[in-house]
């Protein structure tokens, strides 16, 4: 059955009535991620950041690492020269921030990967083959959980010689380390819940072997958890890696926004009004961090239909061209069913001879 | 059957119409119901998944969850004789009132329909607080533990959790909460299907017997006739959104007038006379969001004529007093086949019942 | 409903959870044991090579190559016993960044400012989150609801990017409120209300940026648990029996508190974490201070030491959410 319409209203109804028709295995139903603001915006900030990745360094006006005078000793505003000023050792901000993108974001998706994978391959492990396997698993997935990421990157880190904190790739591997356990355990209990589903089960009695049931019937019902497994993942590395990099642990040469707010503390940013030296980095932390977020949320809201706006708010009403539409009440009342008088369609749902659908009354 | 008193009614539906959603896409899942329920009459509703009857119900009394919205009718509920309360126009604070105190809901697994983290006895007295609020705290106990002798459960249970009782008990607990404040209607929703077939005996004879002794009238939805055909004094039959018969009991078990009617009770084998092969209904029910032109149960019904295809009838009454059926063959312009056409029974107990009233 | 507590099955599983904990501390200390044997390079090395200028004595030299495993005769196993048996003493090693001094010492110093900043933080900001998370769930298509894209901002923004904005806000353009350290560097510690005052008016900032760093999540969270609770068959019935609406809400709130109390325990982590970052942008004398100091001056000793400390205030952490979620939940004090 396959139920393809675009406004929010028809997936919450489309939802409900999935409820009643239980027989559509997951594969026949097709549901698609709804086109909310909060998608297109985390969708398009997400795609200009990844751009600004790639051609970030090109653009740039200047030589991130480029020093433009030895005898001034203060970071310099933002003027003609240099869009959003030099810092203390006189170079240009505004090409350190496009250039700065490129290792963040690199770093991140390799953690997000590296990470995605693992908690795959540990948690679909627990949840399909369960016993001992599953008790192991989960106790390693645990542990990691507990262990508190950062400070234990910082112990890594510190212990490691400075040429080897160049190595984007490297950093990513050790990030993804501290970060898979959380993915592994919700991908664990989709696992265990699917496991026991019918079609699994037919397809395990007709003698399918474990990883075509894995690849072909499990997975592809875990693609939506996947992705904001992967996103979630993503959005750590990103806050991580700005932390090690903000507190000096990785090449401090290798340009990054954590790094340039490092030197930004180093310069006393925050307490002599340097604002150019940590507003445009921490902006843009914090810019792609909110898309990766808001791409998460809309995830959630796909895979939970219950989040997204429930009932019929006269807003919405009003949208979907509903007459009587003042009628209802401004928001969604929890235990009290709204009533709607509008005038049906004709010929709808009255037979010919058939009771007068006005009859009985207001009062 | 001796608490019915077929004069009075207590809660009058008359052409609701839920939808869910709105606008042009909305799913109509109750269309233009007519429905009476008569002060301590057991009414069954009767019909399969997705037919519409617990979405009838719950609109009854307002709870039916988003995005259920009704779109048309009228619900009229009199407390006592003469005074009339329309549950459509009421507010938060009066439906806040009535609920509970003159209609009470119990569910079907009452697993879910009980907090988990609440004692059963806190969730017994909750009632009594929001509703009479001079009792004190220890009358409050003292009346649950009557509750739940009421129910055949020992009052010591006061302190436990849901997860710690039966599923059997459960239920009687849900049962005793219904009745905890002694209302004139009591809405059940298939409140035995979840239990064993013993369990489920139990709970009914129990029912009964508290209807006998509190005279409350019950709204029985089940998907089962055979159970029905115990406890209700009438029967409402739903498909696909629409009441396709209503009857009572007897004469919608022995004389059926609608083709759907006839084959669920072809459906369910009896235990004593001949054998006769089961036929049960072929097909299935439609999509809700693509239903059938004109009667909407005419693609699986064998006594479909061309009228069925393009016309959709309405509720009729039938020349019995107290009978209605949707459907062409009943209007008086066609011969109904004989075994649409049994001559209804009029039991001694059953005094025909006007159930053609239609004033507002 | 606390009777249960002592029954068996309430203390059979928070043993199990004590269990657990402390096959992590153990892990953890392991973990700590390994990394600079594992990793590339000598860290003894590096550690004479930024401790210039101080006195190094033959003993001090011997620890360290026992601590770090490196030019020592001693085996694996031995050196794991050692490390342990140090360890189980309270000898964190010596700190090479503070003059020698014993990092237990160090770390005893600096505990009390991050545990009191951290702590009441966290603690402020769960309540605070949850409380609107159930607001926010309970009036879903009200205005509150754009609130929500905004939440998520503050939620990705850096603990410490939070806290120059903050500084560079208040403190500076502002002047509401000192911008750096947790008392005025011309006060002298004691217990009269100028200090204490101090002491307040200087946690003020840190401490709302922590707040406001960690809210979010916590009101995410709250208000999708709410909404999937508020489906629940028992909250509808709530309404049928005409309950009054807050008693509808406690309800169900009483409910989606239990998810939430689990996150409570998968974040701390990540809380603290930002916490000692924000710690570190106002120069506030805890923990997270500390451990830039020591990494700057490759003070490994504190490293591991202040690693091991927040590990095991994590831990604790953990365990006192267990036993909230014990006392709250009559399930988990039913026989498997």
């Amino acid at each position: 059955m396959a139920i393809g319409n675009s406004t929010d209203l028809d997936r919450a109804q489309t939802a409900d009535l999935l409820e009643l028709y239980p027989n559509a295995s997951a594969r026949r139903r097709r549901r698609r991620l709804p086109r909310s603001p909060k998608v297109l915006i985390g969708l398009t900030g997400l795609l200009a950041f990844l751009v600004l990745a790639v051609i970030g360094p090109w653009i740039a006006p200047y030589d991130p690492s480029q020093t433009f005078s030895t005898t001034v000793s203060f970071p310099q505003p933002p003027s003609a020269a240099h869009w959003l000023g030099t810092t203390q050792q006189q170079q240009d901000v505004f090409s350190q921030l496009l250039a700065g993108g490129r290792s963040t974001i690199l770093v991140a998706f390799v953690a997000g990967l590296i990470a995605t994978v693992l908690s795959v391959v540990v948690g679909v492990a627990a949840g399909y083959f369960g016993g001992l396997a599953d008790d192991l698993l989960s106790m390693l997935a645990n542990l990691f959980l507990i262990l508190p990421a950062l400070p234990l990157l910082i112990v890594i880190f510190g212990f490691l010689p400075p040429s080897q904190g160049s190595d984007d790739v490297l950093i990513g591997l050790i990030i993804a380390i501290t970060g898979w356990a959380f993915g592994a355990r919700v991908l664990r209990a989709q696992t265990l819940s699917l496991r026991t589903r019918d079609y699994v089960d037919s397809a395990r009695i007709t003698g399918e072997r474990g990883w075509r049931i894995i690849g072909f019937e499990i997975l592809p019902n875990l693609i939506p958890i996947l992705a904001s497994s992967f996103l979630f993942t993503v959005l750590y590395g990103v806050g991580t890696y700005t932390a090690l990099a903000f507190l000096g642990l990785v090449n401090p040469n290798h340009v990054s926004w954590g790094g340039m707010l490092f030197y930004a503390q180093v310069a006393g940013a925050e307490q002599s009004g340097y604002w150019w030296l940590f507003i445009p980095p921490g902006l843009a932390v914090a810019l792609l961090g909110t898309c990766l977020a808001l791409l998460n949320f809309s995830i959630d809201e796909f895979i939970n239909p219950r989040l997204r706006a429930a009932g019929l708010s006269r807003r919405r009403a009003r949208r979907a061209g509903v007459t009587g539409a003042e009628r209802l009440p401004r928001r969604f009342v929890l235990g009290v069913t709204p009533v709607l008088r509008s005038v049906p369609p004709a010929g709808d749902h009255r037979g010919p001879a058939g009771e007068n659908l006005s009859h009985g009354g207001t009062r | 059957m001796s608490t019915y008193q077929p004069s009075q009614p207590l809660l009058e539906v008359r052409g609701l119409c839920v939808d869910y959603g709105a606008g042009p896409d909305a799913v109509h899942a109750v269309v233009d119901a007519d429905l009476v329920l008569h002060r301590g009459e057991v009414l069954g509703l009767a019909g399969e998944s997705g037919s519409g009857k617990s979405t009838l119900a719950y609109a009854i009394t307002r709870l039916l969850r988003a995005p259920g919205m009704i779109t048309g009718g009228s619900v009229g509920y009199h407390p006592k004789p003469g005074t009339t309360v329309d549950l459509l126009a009421a507010n938060e604070g009066t439906l806040r009132v009535l609920r509970w105190s003159q209609i009470s809901v119990v569910m079907q697994s009452a697993m879910n329909a009980l907090n988990p983290v609440l004692s059963i006895g806190a969730q017994l007295t909750d009632v009594l607080q929001a509703h009479q609020p001079d009792l004190g705290q220890a009358e409050r106990q003292a009346r649950a533990g009557e509750l739940l002798a009421m129910v055949g459960i020992n009052a010591d249970r006061l302190g436990s959790y849901p997860h710690e009782l039966s599923g059997g008990m459960r239920q009687r607990v849900m049962i005793a909460m219904a009745l905890a404040l002694e209302p004139q209607v009591v809405i059940m929703d298939e409140p035995t299907t979840a239990l064993d077939v013993v369990t489920q005996r139990e709970i009914l004879e129990e029912l009964m017997e508290l209807r006998e002794r509190l005279g409350f009238a019950v709204l029985f939805i089940t998907h089962d006739l055979s159970l029905l055909a115990e406890i209700a004094d009438s029967i409402a039959v739903m498909y696909a959104g629409r009441l396709v018969e209503r009857a009572d009991a007897d004469a919608l078990f022995r004389a059926p007038r609608h083709p759907y009617s006839l084959g669920l009770l072809s459906s369910f084998p009896g235990l004593h006379g001949p054998k006769r092969r089961l036929t049960g209904i072929p097909g299935s029910p439609p999509d809700l969001r693509q239903l059938p032109s004109g009667c909407v149960f005419h693609p699986r019904c064998s006594y479909a004529m061309d009228r069925c295809r393009t016309e959709t009838p309405a509720l009729l009454r039938l020349p019995e007093a107290g009978r209605a059926a949707a459907c062409w063959l009943q209007d008086g312009s066609a011969v109904p086949p004989p075994e649409l056409a049994v001559s209804a029974p009029h039991g001694p107990s059953a005094p025909a019942p006007d159930l053609a009233r239609s004033q507002p | 409903m606390a009777s249960g507590l002592t029954r068996g099955p309430a203390v059979y599983a928070i043993s199990r959870r004590i269990g657990f904990y402390v096959l992590t501390a153990i892990a953890a200390v392991t973990i700590t044991f390994f990394i600079p044997r594992v990793i590339p390079g000598n860290p003894v090395e590096s550690v004479l090579s930024h401790a210039q200028g101080q006195i190094i004595t033959r003993q001090t030299l011997h620890a360290l190559q026992l601590q770090f495993g490196s030019n020592t005769t001693e085996g694996l196993w031995g050196q794991y016993v050692h490390f342990w048996s140090n360890l189980l003493h309270g000898n964190l090693g010596v700190s090479t960044s503070n003059g020698m001094v014993p990092v237990a010492a160090v770390i005893r110093g600096a505990l009390p400012w991050t545990v009191g900043l951290v702590g009441t933080a966290t603690v402020i900001s769960f309540i605070l989150g949850t409380l609107l998370g159930i607001l926010v769930a309970w009036r879903r298509g009200s205005w509150l609801d754009t609130l929500l894209p905004a939440t998520t901002f503050f939620q990705a923004a850096p603990y410490f990017f939070l806290a120059f904005l903050a500084i560079d806000l208040f403190a500076i353009k502002l002047g509401w409120f000192p911008p750096e350290r947790a008392y005025g560097q011309l006060d002298f510690p004691a217990f009269n209300w100028t200090y204490i005052s101090d002491v307040l008016d200087h946690a003020i900032l840190p401490a709302l940026t922590i707040v406001v760093a960690s809210a979010a999540g916590w009101i995410i969270g709250m208000r999708n648990v709410m909404i999937t609770t508020m489906d629940e068959d028992y909250v509808l019935i709530g309404q049928a029996k005409g309950l009054p609406k807050r008693r509808v809400v406690w309800y169900a709130a009483r409910n989606a508190i239990l998810p939430s109390i689990s996150g409570f325990s998968l974040a701390i982590g990540f809380v603290v974490s930002g916490a000692l970052l924000t710690e570190i942008v106002f120069s506030y004398p805890g923990l997270g201070f500390l451990m830039l100091t020591a990494v700057q001056d490759a003070d490994f000793a504190l490293l591991q030491g202040i690693f091991l400390v927040i590990t095991l205030g994590v831990l604790v952490a953990n365990l006192a959410a267990d036993f909230v979620y014990v006392f709250l939940d009559p399930r988990t004090r039913q026989e498997a």
